[in-house]
């Protein structure tokens, strides 16, 4: 069994009056591993952020269970930190006030010298050393976003739910800071789960990435590993054939396969999703992906040249 | 500290005052009558002598701010007393009042702005009870309480408490979803929850709800010291109108005044300290 479980989660909406309930999602099922990054993929609308609530114990399923380290996950714990999509920060706090509202709320028995410190360390950590005593307000968002990863991280939570953390970032910033979560990341062994809307961050800091149809009735449709290697960087990334491959396979996804499930297609009851490995030549991994899509996804797009944007 | 612009206003106001002192003056002063052929019987018919009783000239409100103002505290007795003694008073009542509404209102705010339901089923009483003007209290005050004094500061209790009471629910209610969510990850304790994250975030509106509350306290406690009487400065000057003396009228008006703008500013820089930018 996986560090975290996911098992056929679904959500409904109940519709207004006189109109039909709305299913969201359904079927969800997936696990992620110790020390995995998992990032999740799909259109607005599919429901990612409400599986990452559920998951975070914001909301409650319809149906389904999910499980962490062996237990059932029942509301909102210190177990899993968030990073929310608008940062969350209090505004009436400083940063280090803000990220030692977390410690203290982790460790209720710390000194406040001790909370302060261990607050200092993390602010430290993404680079904020210095801005300790600013207000979120004279931040600026790259800066506000990182403060709110420091605070998810000095609760040093079992796992780590990220909601398109970096969406509202201009690309410049968006790339610092991916490249200063993976090295946290990797230094820390962090499990994560992230939602993006981007594919080369999901290539960038994803070692697995779920693909979801879109909604209603949305299902994860195929979860893609990567396998490149793990030392990867941004700058590194576009040396390795791999990168191109897995790149069109998730936009050819995007693109054309993500509302094909919407019309039944693909839903044969299969809770599993195929794992694929667009990554590896055809050659080298042909039984890897044993789904239900056996054929190699059909690459009708030249990678190099392609910019897609999803919002 | 002084720009241009405040200097350039600050000048103007000084001529809009100096304008206005002129029009009241010219309007007020009397012209020295040609003198009677008979002095005994101009004084038999009032003329020549200085009417004390009239609407005062400006140099008369003058003169009287400063006799005022240089005995504020003395206390000859129940109707002649200095008007800081009576300010004292009412601000006393004020205080007490204002106190009791801010007790109530803020946790029963806090309890409407958290629960939908005790929000539903609590707003028609807020709504039929919020238009009621206070005065109207007065009669039941009264006969419940049987004291003229406890019964002012019960109804400064009473207007002070709506525009508190619904701006602490609103200020409650609409706390960003996101904080509270930040609040239930770390699993924070409803205690811990209510002091460190509701109430900093609802702040800025529970002060402005204390402001508009302050306000309509001081506005109201004119009214009812004119109508229980005794002591306060609405009682002073319900006391100067039946002597027929404007210029003390008028001297508490500016009396009121003043201290009701002192009143706004102190609970504008209290609400200007719980201000966050977001």
């Amino acid at each position: 069994m996986a560090f975290l479980e996911v098992q056929g989660l679904k959500k409904v909406f109940p519709g207004a009056a006189g109109r039909a309930d709305t299913v969201v999602f359904e079927d969800i099922g997936f696990g992620i591993e110790r020390g995995e990054f998992v990032c999740i993929i799909g259109h607005s609308g599919c429901g990612k952020t409400t599986i990452l609530n559920v998951l975070a114990g914001l909301e409650s399923p319809t149906d389904g269970v999910v499980i962490m380290d062996g237990r059932e996950v029942a509301g909102p714990s210190l177990d899993r930190g968030v990073v929310f999509q608008g940062h969350a920060l209090m505004p009436w706090l400083t940063v280090l006030k803000n990220v030692a509202f977390a410690v203290k709320s982790r460790w209720p028995d710390w000194t406040r010298d001790r909370i302060d410190a261990h607050a200092r360390k993390y602010i430290a950590m993404v680079g904020l050393a210095g801005a300790e005593h600013k207000k979120p307000a004279e931040l600026s968002g790259g800066m506000k976003q990182r403060v709110g990863i420091a605070r998810a991280f000095a609760i040093q939570p079992k796992m780590l739910l990220l909601d398109e953390p970096f969406g509202a970032l201009d690309a410049l910033t968006r790339g610092t800071i991916q490249d200063e979560l993976l090295r946290i990341v990797q230094a820390t062994h962090q499990t994560v789960f992230m939602i993006t809307h981007d594919v080369d961050e999901a290539i960038l800091l994803a070692d697995k990435i779920l693909l979801m149809s879109n909604g209603p009735r949305a299902l994860i449709a195929e979860v893609v590993e990567n396998t490149m290697p793990r030392d990867r960087t941004r700058n590194t990334i576009f040396n390795d054939p791999q990168y191109y491959r897995i790149r069109n396979h998730l936009v050819d996804f995007l693109v054309n396969r993500s509302k094909l499930y919407q019309s039944g297609a693909g839903r044969d009851g299969d809770r599993h999703p195929p794992v694929l490995r667009p990554g590896l030549d055809e050659a080298e991994a042909p039984a890897a992906a044993p789904g239900r899509q056996g054929e190699p996804p059909p690459l009708a797009h030249k990678p190099a040249a392609l910019v897609v944007n999803l919002r | 500290m002084f720009t241009r612009e405040t200097l350039r206003a600050a000048l103007l106001s000084l001529v809009f005052a100096l304008a206005a002192l002129a029009v009241w003056h010219f309007a007020t002063v009397q012209p020295e009558r040609a003198a009677a052929a008979d002095d005994e019987y101009a004084q038999l018919m009032g003329r020549g002598v200085r009417k004390s009783d009239g609407f005062p000239t400006p140099a008369q409100l003058g003169e009287a701010v400063v006799q005022h103002l240089s005995r504020p505290f003395y206390d000859n007795g129940p109707n002649d007393k200095g008007v800081g003694i009576q300010l004292a008073y009412s601000l006393a009542r004020v205080a007490g009042g204002f106190t009791l509404a801010i007790l109530v209102a803020v946790p029963l705010g806090f309890l409407i702005g958290m629960s939908p339901l005790l929000n539903r089923a609590l707003n028609p009483f807020i709504q039929v009870l919020k238009p009621i003007s206070p005065l109207a209290w007065m009669p039941l005050a009264l006969y419940t309480i049987k004291d003229s004094s406890v019964s002012g500061v019960f109804v400064i209790f009473i207007c002070s408490l709506w525009p508190a009471l619904i701006n602490t629910a609103y200020g409650v209610a609409s706390v960003r979803r996101d904080w509270l969510s930040v609040a239930k990850t770390l699993e924070v304790p409803p205690l811990r929850r209510a002091f460190r994250v509701i109430l900093p975030a609802a702040a800025p509106t529970i002060l402005t709800g204390m402001r508009i509350s302050i306000g309509i306290a001081w506005l109201v406690i004119v009214a009812a010291e004119m109508l229980v009487g005794g002591t306060g400065i609405g009682y002073f000057v319900w006391n100067e109108w039946n002597n027929l003396n404007l210029t003390n009228v008028i001297f508490a008006i500016l009396v009121i005044g003043v201290m009701g703008m002192i009143l706004d500013f102190v609970f504008g820089r209290l609400q200007k300290l719980v201000t966050y930018v977001e």
